[in-house]
């Protein structure tokens, strides 16, 4: 098990490195550095003082091992608009994505194992017909329209909940995590059905009922635990896709996350917020990949096992 | 995306022509197509919206930038003629001529960034394949290291260093989609290299290049384009949330997810301006996954004479979801 998590947090720090260094390539390939941080009004001698204020006239290594200590101590500069320390902001900002992202798939999971076991139950039922028709419509609805017609449907005409805002009680909630939600869903309940309908039909599963087991025992017990396999990748993968998601969704509905806060600095050109921003998803993302493969050895003791094919 | 059974909330389509036997002619793909009629409806929604794409403009002229503020937030109505029948936007100009001008410009970005992935990723993907060893670790930490960062993550810092234009969207979103064939196009090539007439063509002296085009290539076509077909909903999809948030498509150029952020403020006066163009996204993006289901089954040799039945005695079928974050 050692020897496994090594293995995977090691492949999984590929694409962290990636990100650090692609940010740091962009920053200085797009010509002057300069230019990024500053604001396009900038007068000479201020963007000569920031540049060497930040070491932007050095020698390109010695400003990659610069930028990397910084990245190491968290120090990404300030904020052209407010001052504050990227760093600062970004944290701040980053639990109020974090809680709307763990609940969106909390639900979305939950949901979609038992809309999808449903559904792959009776094969081509007019229950599985339905439920696809669903989840595939779900997955295609572009979630910033499915948004604003939901403020337009329940906030403006039936004034049932707030149009944005995250002040109040738990109907603030419900339109950015519907929005959030469809798509994960929509994917999910396809992918639970798909698989569940292979694992209903394994001999596994002959030999459980010809046991006697119950059929809640059969499809709970023995059939989602083998199905769970493509569902935890894939979730996995929603999870990561959900930044885009959430990217729309605070900005719609006002949410002081990260990617409203991703989205408002490159509108007003705050290089060093972005950077941060950047950076700190992609350090979840790292984490979010070790866990998903963690739970996946959990689950099935073949993967742990180093299989030479 | 992904792919599952087509819904089928309709009867059966009648059963009059003779089934495939073993032996008998292939059937065509357009009888296949039409014995299909939620794929036949789909086919021809996208058709429709390619036609529209390259000939509407012609037939509009300039009329999707023409202002006219006399004729200012007009609902839908059949009193204005043509360019009225969807309403018009807050300076007057016609929705129904934007939503043609917006198709052209999200099959603009969407159809070449697709196909720059998957020449591109295809071709990794089975050379990366055929090879294996350190040449398929190479191309596969690749495609790990792109896709486990989110497209629009990507496009956020790259269209920040450059300025968002048509080209650099197609590039971002055909870089992002990469790893999606290269995975595919692998899986596919490291099956098919040990198969014996692969073995042959080795035997015969053939280099790796034609080996690949002429013995992998075919047999992993299909397999490709269904998911190339899946894909271009998600750059669709992409586009236009990057266009809605104003990192995408600038105007006065017109996209679907551009005219959604315009009719935004209008919401609450003039609903046709935003929600119109969400449904044209949203058609196109279920004809794309409906046909891509259709695609699969109809390329895959095993598969095919499911379509030849009538839908009820089709059974079930087995699923394999291809889903991308």
């Amino acid at each position: 098990m050692t020897v496994f998590l090594r293995n995977r947090i090691l492949s999984s720090a590929v694409p962290l490195v990636f990100v650090v260094l692609g940010v740091f390539c962009l920053a200085r390939l797009a010509g002057d550095p300069v230019d990024l941080y500053l604001p396009l009004s900038a007068t000479a001698e201020q963007r000569a003082e920031f540049a060497a204020a930040n070491g932007f006239d050095q020698s390109i290594p010695a400003q990659l091992w610069d930028y990397l200590g910084q990245v190491v101590r968290l120090d990404f500069g300030e904020s052209l608009r407010t001052g504050q320390s990227a760093a600062d902001m970004v944290l701040t900002a980053f639990p109020a994505t974090l809680q709307l992202a763990a609940v969106t798939m909390l639900i979305a999971v939950l949901g979609a194992v038992l809309v999808g076991s449903v559904a792959a139950y009776r094969p081509n039922s007019l229950v599985d017909r339905f439920s696809s028709l669903l989840a595939m419509t779900a997955a295609s609805i572009p979630d910033f329209w499915f948004a604003i017609v939901g403020v337009l449907v329940f906030g403006v005409s039936l004034e049932w909940l707030p149009t944005s805002g995250v002040l109040g009680g738990p109907e603030v909630w419900v339109l950015p995590i519907a929005t959030l939600l469809i798509r994960p869903f929509g994917v999910l309940v396809q992918v639970v059905r798909g698989s569940m309908v292979a694992a209903l039909s394994a001999p596994y599963v002959k030999v459980a009922r010809s046991k006697g087991a119950s059929e809640r025992r059969v499809v709970f017990g023995h059939a989602l635990r083998n199905a769970t396999t493509p569902v935890l990748t894939v979730a996995g993968d929603l999870t990561i896709g959900l930044v885009n998601g959430a990217v729309v969704v605070e900005t719609i509905f006002g949410w002081p996350g990260i990617g409203k806060l991703m989205i408002d600095s490159i509108l007003q050109r705050d290089f060093a917020v972005l950077q941060a921003a950047v950076l700190l998803t992609a350090v979840t993302i790292f984490a979010l990949n070790i866990v998903v493969d963690v739970a996946h050895a959990l689950i099935d003791s073949r993967v742990r096992q180093p299989v030479t094919a | 995306m992904t792919t599952t059974a087509k819904p089928a909330t309709g009867a059966a389509p009648p059963d009059d022509a003779p089934t495939a036997r073993p032996g008998a002619r292939q059937p065509r793909w357009w009888r296949l197509l039409g014995r299909d009629w939620a794929a036949a409806v789909a086919a021809v929604v996208l058709g429709l919206v390619l036609l529209v794409a390259v000939f509407g403009p012609l037939l509009l002229g300039d009329r999707a930038l023409r202002q006219d503020l006399d004729a200012s937030l007009r609902p839908p109505s059949l009193d204005h003629g043509l360019a009225g029948l969807l309403g018009t936007d807050v300076l007057g100009r016609s929705v129904l001529a934007r939503l043609v001008e917006g198709a052209g410009t999200t099959l603009s970005v969407a159809v070449p960034a697709v196909l720059c992935s998957l020449v591109v990723g295809s071709a990794l993907g089975l050379w990366a394949g055929y090879h294996g060893g350190f040449r398929e670790n190479l191309a596969m930490r690749l495609a790990d290291a792109i896709l486990s960062f989110p497209s629009l993550l990507i496009a956020v810092v790259v269209l920040y260093v450059f300025a968002p234009s048509v080209g650099n969207l197609v590039a971002i979103l055909a870089v992002a989609r990469v790893p999606v064939y290269l995975r595919t196009a692998r899986a596919e090539a490291a099956e098919l290299r040990s198969r014996l007439f692969v073995d042959a063509a080795r035997t015969f002296g053939t280099p790796s290049w034609p080996i690949i085009y002429r013995h992998l290539l075919p047999i992993a076509l299909p397999t490709l384009l269904t998911v190339a077909t899946l894909d271009f909903c998600f750059v669709m999809l992409t586009e236009s949330s990057l266009s809605f948030l104003g990192i995408g498509i600038q105007p006065p150029e017109v996209s679907w997810g551009l005219m959604v952020a315009q009719g935004r403020q209008y919401l609450q006066s003039a609903w046709w301006i935003a929600v119109l163009p969400g449904i044209a996204i949203m058609l196109v993006t279920v004809s794309a996954t409906v046909l891509a289901a259709w695609v699969r089954l109809a390329t895959d040799p095993a598969q095919r004479w499911r379509l030849t039945l009538p839908r009820k005695r089709r059974g079930t079928r087995p699923v394999t979801p291809e889903v991308t974050a």
